[in-house]
């Protein structure tokens, strides 16, 4: 009589919890639903809402004029022009330093304390705000410290000839190569924005080189020495074209970090209005995100709704085709091991 | 007699096995270069901030003290003294960017999370896992205009006109939410990393027990993540407060001591851009402040960086 008792009290008590606790079951699976389907709603109305805004707008004009004080002509044809030649010099920049330092970092570092602070630093650059490049962009490659003002003590040192003008600086052929200009300061150049944007994507670049080159199996690496043949051999002949094309994929992905940013350049000095294509690296430049934030800030609806949307669906089309070239580059040439 | 072939030194200079070591030990220079590269960028980043910031503080109409404590940012104001260069409502304006962009991006980052590491198929993970990460890949420019375009006219009609209360066309509950948008992926993403690292061990121990999934996740799997999701928000905090265009582009430019999120703000990365679209010439005192608040804004994320680094490698001990 007893046992039964308890074991009917009991039954209810477990029916009890069990039917609450799929309740909250239940209840929690709705709310991580609703906190997936947040981003991808918010992705989706942020689409529509640009192209709404900005798919009228697409026209020739945008890509053969420059900005106009006529909304319907106004283009960003120097703001293409920038941003592809800025992107390109910042490849041509980051890739081989960050390449060689993620070489080094998988196949030559020892384990020590100096590894480990260059680690920890890389992961520390990947976190420096995009803005604080652009301050040291400026300080370092735009005006150099002020070592090439006039009267500094650098100038007067080694006598060197300051041009006079709104540019100023010291120029130079290197190794008296017509084509080898140099300017120094870089100024607001697109060479100065280039290695701008380097440093910045240079830890994005670092890490994903890395894990290219780490993919590649030891006994690879084995193989070749048993050939007797040297480390750089081995790097060179066999891991390196094996993890290609992981880095390029990496580097695809990096420099369509760079192509979006707008802030270090703005700090570092780029214009908002260039109504001319550049000659040379040493020109002025202005980039797409660069015109797209001026038309943001203008009054009048059609540069501040319709050109900036105009302008952005331009930018996700560039960032969807990098990124299309990267995933594909990867699927191709992936490697089962 | 071979041996003193070698030792001539016209053979040694044509020795192919001197000219190989010498050519690996030159690759292994440069490459140890690339490698501590990334040292002289974090100095530079320092030096360069930090001389110029020194130079505004030896400034006579500033002071350290009354830049860390004042609250009134007026560097444009004619009259310029020391008064006029309090950096707190640039900081305010920021934290509270930080603030409520983190109360968005936390928990639905952290519900995502939970999601793709616990309840999605391989193959639904392998669909929403991407698509998430489009958010992070979108240019920030582009959530300024949304915010613009989009989140400011909706709290207009929400707030304003059912209820009444005023909404600035310049605020910065609109900038706070597309950069809580922005950061849900990074929260996301490396708090479902610290998830899966949780050994299955873990969780089919709660199962043999007769738990919930509810309950595993909540009880077994976040708390053996902790370490990793609390870096994850970590990180992402550190992101909105670095944030700039959207900030620039929908919060204001008004510095201002509020707590109200409806009001104009201005942050310390939204100063820097302002300044630097008015030209100031370098060595002037508007040149100088940027240098002085980005430093602010450096060491601020340099710090915040730093704890969830530490936080991220006890995490990695135990689970390696």
């Amino acid at each position: 009589m007893e046992a039964e008792k308890i074991i009917s009290i009991d039954t209810k008590h477990y029916k009890e919890n069990i039917s609450r606790r799929n309740l909250a079951e239940k209840i929690f699976n709705v709310i991580l639903l609703i906190s997936v389907l947040f981003g991808l709603l918010m992705l989706t109305v942020l689409i529509i809402d640009i192209a709404v805004g900005g798919i009228a707008w697409v026209r020739p004009e945008l890509f053969e004029n420059y900005h106009s004080r006529k909304p319907e002509n106004a283009g960003m044809k120097s703001a293409i022009a920038g941003s592809i030649i800025v992107i390109l010099l910042t490849g041509l920049f980051s890739f081989p330093v960050g390449v060689g330092a993620a070489i080094y970092l998988e196949e030559y570092a020892p384990k020590n304390r100096l590894t480990d602070f260059i680690n920890l630093n890389i992961n520390n650059l990947a976190g420096v705000p995009s803005i604080v490049y652009g301050m040291l962009g400026l300080v370092v490659f735009g005006r150099m410290f002020g070592l090439f003002s006039k009267d500094s003590w650098f100038v007067n040192l080694f006598n060197i000839p300051i041009e006079s003008g709104a540019t100023g600086g010291w120029k130079f052929f290197l190794f008296d190569i017509p084509w080898l200009e140099i300017h120094l300061p870089f100024g607001r150049s697109m060479v100065a924005g280039a290695l701008t944007m380097s440093l910045l994507i240079l830890p994005i670049v670092i890490i994903a080189s890395r894990e290219a080159i780490r993919a590649v199996p030891p006994s690879i690496r084995e193989g070749g020495y048993a050939l007797g043949t040297t480390k750089w051999h081995v790097i060179g002949t066999l891991v390196l074209p094996i993890a290609f094309p992981g880095i390029l994929t990496g580097m695809i992905l990096s420099l369509s970090r760079a192509i979006g940013e707008t802030a270090p350049l703005i700090i570092m000095g780029a214009f908002t209005y260039v109504p001319f294509l550049p000659k040379t690296v040493w020109d002025q430049f202005t980039v797409i995100p660069i015109q797209i934030y001026n038309w943001i800030t203008l009054p009048q609806p059609e540069y501040r709704v319709h050109l900036a949307a105009a302008g952005i669906l331009v930018l996700l089309v560039i960032l969807f085709l990098m990124n299309g070239i990267a995933i594909y580059l990867r699927k191709k040439f992936e490697i089962k091991w | 007699m071979l041996k003193n072939l070698s030792k001539s030194s016209f053979i040694s200079f044509y020795n192919p096995q001197r000219v190989r070591n010498l050519r690996e030990r030159i690759i292994a220079i440069t490459l140890f270069g690339c490698g501590v590269f990334s040292i002289l960028v974090t100095i530079g980043i320092i030096i360069s901030l930090f001389s110029e910031a020194i130079g505004f503080f030896l400034r006579p109409e500033v002071n350290l003290i009354t830049f860390l404590t004042g609250t009134n940012w007026r560097p444009l104001a004619s009259q310029v003294s020391p008064e006029n260069f309090g950096v707190r409502p640039l900081i305010r304006g920021t934290l509270m960017i930080a603030v409520i962009s983190g109360s968005i991006a936390l928990p639905l980052g952290l519900g995502s999370a939970i999601y793709l590491s616990e309840y999605a198929s391989d193959r639904l993970r392998s669909i929403l896992k991407p698509s998430l990460e489009l958010l992070a890949g979108i240019p920030t420019v582009v959530y300024g205009y949304f915010a613009l375009s989009f989140v400011t006219p909706i709290l207009k009609v929400v707030l304003e006109d059912q209820l009444g209360i005023r909404v600035s066309f310049f605020n910065a509950f609109s900038a706070a939410v597309v950069v809580g948008i922005m950061i849900i992926p990074i929260v996301a993403s490396i708090s479902e990393d610290a998830m899966r690292a949780v050994p299955r061990s873990l969780r089919e121990g709660a199962y043999a027990l007769g738990a919930t999934k509810f309950e595993v996740s909540t009880k077994v799997v976040v708390p053996a993540a902790l370490s990793g999701i609390i870096s994850a928000f970590i990180i992402g905090i550190s992101r909105a407060i670095g944030e700039t265009m959207a900030v620039t582009i929908a919060a204001g430019a008004t510095p201002r001591m509020t707590l109200n999120p409806l009001d104009g703000i201005q942050t310390m990365t939204a100063f820097i851009v302002q300044v630097s679209f008015g030209d100031a010439p370098s060595g002037s005192i508007n040149g100088q402040s940027i240098f002085a608040v980005g430093a602010t804004l450096f060491m601020m994320t340099f710090v915040m960086n730093i704890i969830s680094a530490s936080i991220l490698k006890r995490f990695r001990e135990v689970y390696e």
